[in-house]
């Protein structure tokens, strides 16, 4: 998995709330030859898992990928599988990042939906 | 207040070691004064400290900072009363640098070489250095518009584009550094000298020097053309010094001052053919000096240990660091110069670094005239600052230099006169070499002396003039001008025995100089040009805004316009 | 009115030659900005008032509340993270570190998840680099390397890179060679000249065969390094070595691969050893418009560019300790003001889960999965937009953002000025 930057993330990081934003950045791109092994198409999701969590995403075939490579918009649904280990350097490792990845008819989240689960210290 | 009894140095005003009381008003020296009272008595006082070249704000020292956290580490101080936490020791931070001077007894440092598409970044950090007043000379020598003018001949444009180029940079002076140069090494090269084309251009070292100062003079700017010789740094450059120094000799200076001030000319007082007969040509350099009477120098003084070398020379750069093997950072910027930074070690044993540490104590004590010898190190280049009283105290003690000759590479003496050079220089030639010289040479008319009006910039130091021998006692020497009893900037005690008591800011000093405006109308056509063809930014964006000199000190100068 | 030469705030191209139509104090059009620095400038739905978390949920207050609950934060922390700061102009990183030697905590930037790497590579080797205006005018063969200006630097190619003309390159795309190096196809790779696909996690092996190639040891290269044949990479070296003048950009492609600073590292030797045979220059694609500024003013203020802990009175600077990511990994920091940009959308899941567990102060014009976990939420003025100050490029140069509107929004500067105040006001009170 690599998650980077795209136009359209770019284009909505300042309404990261929006419906926009949601359909820019919660998708995982994959080549054709990955997209149809999965069974994929249109109406089915797909579901990536590691070690650090697991996040569904809306596919999108492309042509730039290799089999065997995903590429996810930089944000909170990419980095639901990205670790925390820094490497002793402070950054992450959000390149790279080894998922499993299969076809689900689960529901992509919404923002909100990505951060209820997190607990709040009490103040 | 009142400073009562100090044993005062004023070599401007003839004043050489007298018993006085010295009185500010209101920030200035004054005949009479009233409130608070300094006990100076038997006490070395001088003005404050004026630092003239001094890498210090901007794009290059700060890529110093960022690639050196090795430097950082050392020389950390905490936070604590007034000041801000500092760190660095050749790279230090703003805070550090304004205290560490201050401590020492120096109230005026200038930065030594400020791009003008940079200069904003340069303010920055200017404005962040307290305490001291301040000012930036603004690099020209490899301008595609001044070489252009230069080319075509046109004085006249040249001079409004040096005004124009000072008021965006609100800079102080005219730099060069390399001429053609800087240029060249654009696509990698260098030029081998002042008379070698610059490619593309069509012009030649040193045609640049002599339009530029031919144009400083129409100017009639406070300080003369600032000179950073081609070949800086190579075996045998003193040749270069001395053909360079020969092209401005009949040009006629527009004020009291020298024609052209040679920065760091240890650097450019080079013998030999290469390192291996690498040799020191002082001598030859100081008798130019002293026959001729257009120029004058800063030492660029070398010391054993660390620094890091930054200049506009970029090739230089390059040079040393494969040289060394040392992480190199270079930075080209667009129409106007280059620059590199490179850390350096210099060595007591590698016989290089020796001779290079005895050229510069060899220009200070056989060029008669202290008033054309100024006190420097190129900070950081040829050691921190902060060593100031390391080069004071071989400057006045034979003792002192004979005992680090002894620690240095056993050859020394076959490259060097220095062995046999008995001179000790004393309080009035310090005082001029690092005071009244440096504001003389400037144009600093009201700094570096105590007469009436001058800044109210005062050092006092725990030191017994009368009774103290700096020849022997050179180690309480250094001791007592590493920290200052009194630093006093603008009549406020901002130091005293090394604490920093207040942090005032400073202002710094830029030129407004006038020129015809057909001569400017003419300029502004090749700009529109350049903006709009080849500059990566938008001429409305160009010039430092006022926002970033809050705190400015103008000089006014420029072309003398006819009267009626 | 129409606002000429307006700087765009988006990303580290720093454009200075926008267009903004103002009408009645509002901006109604913007001209020549790219997709992302249009919608930037345009505006979004903003947060309205402050807000204070109670019971659960976000309540609006004052502003001097909201400035005092800030100050008591961050003073009641042992380790207050103060990070972002990427979007905001240097006047207000400036305030920003004055705040954190002040309330003693570890101050941080947005290059920790970013070009962190490249500022660690930087202190092993320097940066052999340039103005973009030298790539513009003498530039014949650019190399972009894990990177992808289409979509992330969209303006690049034509004010700085590939199609612009210049005084040594009047034919502008005609007269260079453009390269891209990439684990994959991208729009940017689509207009290259030359695409070199590698292996994910290979950058650094490619990297030194390439030096070995340029410094004409190629016969220790093995016959494919990263998925990529010896011959081409030897077809790479000579374009290299073929250039008149090269520029190298580079992006995350690289900084968040294995290797990490390694990689940056061995590309700028790559440079630096290219110079021994001809012209090259080298540059990080900096993301935000002034990620570069916290770097600079940080580095004067302190000595260090990024992640300096002032806990200890000095500044302290340790990659792999002192970074945001790691102090959250190690629940290492027990409270946090992110401003000028959106932690929880950028940081590892866990990172995010570590940072809901402390209290935590956001300054941010708009709503984002910050405020989702923020206790102090404060709305602050875009800089840019609406509040001027210096931003620097990502080639290091300085520009003065323009104020094109008013607004009755504070600007950062001014929140974290009266924060500075709430927290000397606190620290006289508990000295009584």
């Amino acid at each position: 998995m690599i998650s980077g930057r795209t136009l359209a993330q770019g284009a909505g990081c300042e309404c990261k709330m929006s419906p926009d934003f949601l359909k820019a950045v919660s998708l995982c791109h994959l080549s054709k030859g990955d997209y149809d092994a999965l069974g994929l198409c249109e109406g089915k999701n797909v579901q990536l898992k590691n070690e650090f969590g697991q996040v569904v995403l809306a596919p999108k075939v492309d042509a730039g990928l290799r089999q065997g490579m995903v590429f996810i918009p930089m944000g909170p649904w990419a980095n639901v599988l990205v670790g925390p280990d820094t490497g002793g350097c402070g950054t992450p490792q959000f390149k790279g990042v080894e998922v499993e990845v299969e076809a689900t008819d689960a529901s992509v989240l919404e923002i909100r939906d990505l951060f209820r689960g997190l607990r709040r210290a009490q103040t | 207040m009142i400073i009562k009894g100090g044993i005062v140095y004023d070599p401007a005003n003839g004043i050489f070691g007298e018993e006085m009381d010295l009185c500010v008003d209101e920030g200035r020296m004054a005949e009479d004064g009233k409130g608070e009272v300094i006990d100076a008595r038997g006490l070395l006082v001088m003005p404050g400290g004026v630092d003239a070249h001094s890498h210090i704000a901007g794009t290059k020292v700060n890529t110093g900072r960022i690639m050196r956290p090795d430097d950082a580490r050392l020389g950390i101080e905490p936070r604590s009363g007034v000041c801000r936490p500092c760190t660095g020791y050749t790279v230090p931070n703003c805070y550090a640098i304004g205290y560490r001077y201050a401590r020492m007894g120096y109230t005026t440092a200038f930065e030594a070489a400020t791009p003008i598409i940079e200069a904003r970044h340069t303010h920055e950090e200017l404005e962040e250095i307290p305490i001291l007043d301040k000012g930036a000379l603004t690099l020209f020598g490899n301008n595609w518009e001044v070489m252009e003018c230069v080319r075509d001949k046109d004085i006249g444009k040249l001079a409004a584009y040096v005004a124009w180029g000072l008021r965006s940079a609100r800079g102080y002076g005219v730099k060069i550094v390399n001429p053609g140069g800087g240029e060249a090494w654009g696509f990698g090269s260098n030029v081998k000298g002042p008379n070698d084309p610059v490619p593309n251009f069509d012009v030649t070292g040193a045609e640049i020097i002599c339009g530029l100062a031919q144009a400083n003079e129409m100017l009639r700017l406070p300080h003369s053309i600032h000179l950073h010789f081609n070949n800086l740094g190579k075996p045998g450059n003193y040749t270069t010094a001395l053909e360079t120094l020969e092209l401005l000799k009949d040009i006629k200076p527009s004020r009291m001052r020298q024609v052209v001030h040679v920065a760091h000319m240890q650097f450019s007082a080079y013998g030999g053919t290469s390192w291996r007969d690498f040799e020191s040509k002082a001598p030859v350099i100081a008798d130019y000096f002293n026959s001729h009477n257009h120029a004058t120098m800063d030492l660029g003084q070398l010391l054993f240990g660390s620094a890091t070398t930054m200049t506009a020379d970029a090739p230089l750069e390059y040079g040393n660091a494969r040289l060394t093997h040392n992480k190199w950072s270079n930075h080209d910027i667009e129409l106007e110069e280059s620059s590199g930074v490179v850390p350096m070690v210099y060595f007591r044993k590698m016989l290089v670094n020796a001779v290079q540490w005895a050229i510069g104590l060899e220009l200070a004590l056989l060029t008669r005239d202290p008033w054309k010898v100024l006190m420097t190190t190129d900070h950081p280049n040829g050691s921190p600052f902060i060593n100031y009283p390391e080069v004071i105290t071989l400057l006045m003690s034979k003792p002192k230099r004979d005992a680090e000759m002894a620690t240095l590479h056993e050859q020394l003496p076959k490259r060097t006169s220095l062995g046999g050079i008995e001179r000790e220089l004393d309080w009035t030639e310090i005082a001029i070499m690092t005071r009244a010289a440096p504001a003389r040479i400037l144009g600093l008319v009201d700094k570096g002396h105590f007469g009436p009006g001058a800044d109210a910039d005062i050092s006092i130091y725990n030191l017994r003039p009368e009774e103290i021998d700096p020849s022997r006692d050179h180690a309480l020497v250094k001791k007592a001008l590493a920290a200052a009893k009194y630093t006093i900037k603008s009549g406020i005690v901002v130091s005293q025995e090394g604490q920093i008591l207040a942090a005032p800011q400073g202002r710094t000093f830029w030129v407004d100089a006038a020129v015809p405006q057909a001569d400017m109308d003419r300029l502004m056509v090749d700009l529109q040009e350049k903006f709009e063809k080849y500059y990566s930014v938008r001429l409305s964006n160009y010039a430092v805004q006022d926002a970033y000199v809050p705190h400015p000190k103008v000089i006014r100068a420029g072309i003398q316009m006819e009267v009626a | 009115m129409i606002v000429e030469d307006a700087i765009c705030s988006f990303c580290g191209c720093l454009c200075d030659d926008i267009n903004v139509e103002v009408e009645e104090g509002k901006i109604k059009r913007v001209r020549h900005a790219c997709r992302l620095g249009s919608s930037k400038i345009l505006g979004h739905d903003r947060i309205k008032a402050p807000m204070i978390r109670r019971g659960g949920e976000l309540c609006m207050v004052g502003y001097q509340e909201a400035y005092d609950r800030a100050a008591e934060i961050l003073l009641r922390a042992q380790k207050p993270l103060l990070y972002g700061w990427a979007s905001t102009v240097c006047e207000a990183q400036k305030k920003g570190i004055l705040l954190a030697e002040e309330v003693g905590g570890v101050l941080d930037s947005t290059a920790t998840v970013c070009h962190g790497p490249s500022v660690i590579g930087i202190e092993e080797k320097g940066l052999p680099g340039a103005t973009l205006g030298q790539v513009k005018n003498r530039a014949d063969t650019i190399v972009f390397w894990g990177c992808n200006p289409a979509e992330a630097h969209p303006r690049h190619s034509l004010r700085y890179s590939s199609n612009v003309c210049g005084r040594f390159t009047p034919e502008g795309r005609a007269g260079r060679t453009i390269v891209v190096v990439d684990v994959r196809e991208t729009r940017t790779s689509k207009t290259a000249d030359k695409t070199v696909i590698i292996q994910p996690g290979t950058d650094y092996e490619v990297i030194s065969a390439l030096r070995m190639l340029v410094a004409g040891k190629g016969d220790g290269v093995p016959d494919e390094v990263g998925g990529v044949p010896k011959a081409e990479l030897d077809g790479l070296a000579k374009t290299l070595l073929a250039a008149r003048f090269g520029a190298v950009f580079f992006g995350l492609g690289i900084t968040h691969s294995r290797g990490r600073y390694k990689n940056i590292d061995n590309a700028l030797s790559l440079v630096a050893e290219l110079n021994s045979h001809t012209k090259f220059v080298i540059m990080p694609m900096r993301g935000h418009y002034n990620v570069g500024g916290i770097g600079q003013v940080l580095a004067w203020s302190s000595g260090f560019p990024m992640s300096v802990d002032f806990t200890r009175n000095a500044p302290y600077f340790n990659p792999g300790e002192t970074a945001a990511c790691d102090l959250l990994a190690k629940a290492d920091t027990d409270a946090a003001m992110i401003i000028a940009a959106d932690a929880a959308s950028s940081f590892p899941r866990a990172a995010v889960e570590a940072l809901a567990k402390i209290p935590v102060i956001q300054i941010d014009p708009y709503e984002n999965p910050t405020t989702l976990i923020s206790e102090v939420v404060i709305p602050s003025a875009i800089a840019g937009v609406e509040a001027e100050g210096t931003a620097y490029r990502m080639d290091g140069m300085a520009l003065r953002m323009r104020k094109l509107v008013d607004t009755s929004y504070p600007s950062d500067e001014e929140i974290l000025s009266h924060i500075l105040e709430s927290v000397h006001r606190l620290q006289r009170g508990l000295e009584r």
